[in-house]
């Protein structure tokens, strides 16, 4: 198995030329930032919203603090680190004013032991991609994901589906790394157990 | 090795974050333990699944709305500083 983690950046990251002439006050090097992040933002906001709305004020408001804090960013994190921490920030107070969830911080929800001890032990067999089309397939994941407690969806979020290293998503999160790692660990296991139920291998005669 | 222990070395043998001693365990716990020989093929189809399959498109007309969106806030943010 590959690891799934994003090499260390040796060489002086792009960005942080951008960063510097935005902060003297060029707009279409911000801009250029923004043209860079502005998906990504919005997608992490509509994993751990869940809703497109809100995504969509939550993407606008993080550049906008950013462009208005950018003097504020010393450059000790990646510059898309610091916009995807103001952007959880965003979504996860979001989230608190709602009151969909009845938990929304970071600490909470993390006593939940539901679907961390594996029980479904059925292969996937075949392929989820070939047992359903791909409006299918994003029901269900979509489905999956929105059942999973909002602070296991956001560290999933941003070290699966985002690919952020371990230690980028602990400071996006405000975590520790072993935080971060218990966390994954529950939410992936969750994940894996509820799409068990769709993906799993069927034996002949046996229900679902 | 366990399958509680195998589980607790599950996101670090992922990240390949692990050292060579609990490696051999990892794999040796695998070749007894068809358990966690499904819940690691299956765990890491879940991520495969979830990276594979974009769930919330940005389509080019959203995006361009957003940008806009954001640059005009921001310039009238520059106005009024
Ligand atoms: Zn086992």
């Amino acid at each position: 198995m590959p690891a799934i983690q994003s090499p260390g950046t040796e060489e002086v990251h792009p960005d942080v030329a951008l960063v510097a002439r935005a902060k003297e006050g060029d707009t279409s090097a911000f801009e250029q930032l923004v043209r860079q992040y502005e998906r990504q933002i919005f997608r992490v906001a509509q994993h751990i919203t869940q809703n497109r709305e809100d995504a969509e004020d939550i993407t606008q408001d993080t550049f906008l603090k950013a462009y208005e804090k950018l003097e504020q960013f010393q450059g000790n994190s990646k510059f898309s680190t610091w916009l995807v921490r103001i952007a959880v920030n965003e979504s996860l107070m979001r989230l608190r004013k709602r009151k969909t969830s009845k938990t929304v911080s970071m600490d909470e929800d993390v006593q939940t032991e539901e679907g961390s001890i594996p029980r479904d032990f059925a292969e996937w067999r075949p392929n989820p991609e070939q047992i359903y089309d791909q409006n299918e397939l994003g029901n269900i994941l979509r489905k999956t994901i929105q059942g999973l407690p909002p602070g296991f969806r956001t560290v999933f979020t941003l070290r699966d589906i985002e690919n952020l290293s371990t230690e980028e998503t602990a400071e996006a999160l405000g975590l520790s790394v072993p935080a971060v790692k218990s966390r994954l660990l529950r939410a992936r296991l969750q994940l894996r157990e509820r799409l068990s139920r769709y993906f799993g291998q069927r034996k002949e005669g046996q229900p679902a | 090795m366990n399958c509680t222990d195998f589980l607790s070395q599950l996101t670090d043998y992922f990240d390949g974050q692990i050292s060579p001693e609990l490696l051999a365990e990892v794999r040796t716990h695998l070749g007894e333990c068809d358990h966690c020989k499904v819940v690691l093929n299956t765990t890491r189809q879940t991520i495969e699944v979830y990276r594979g399959n974009e769930i919330y498109e940005v389509s080019d007309e959203l995006r361009e709305r957003l940008h806009s969106a954001i640059m005009s806030k921001c310039s009238a943010a520059r106005k009024q500083a």
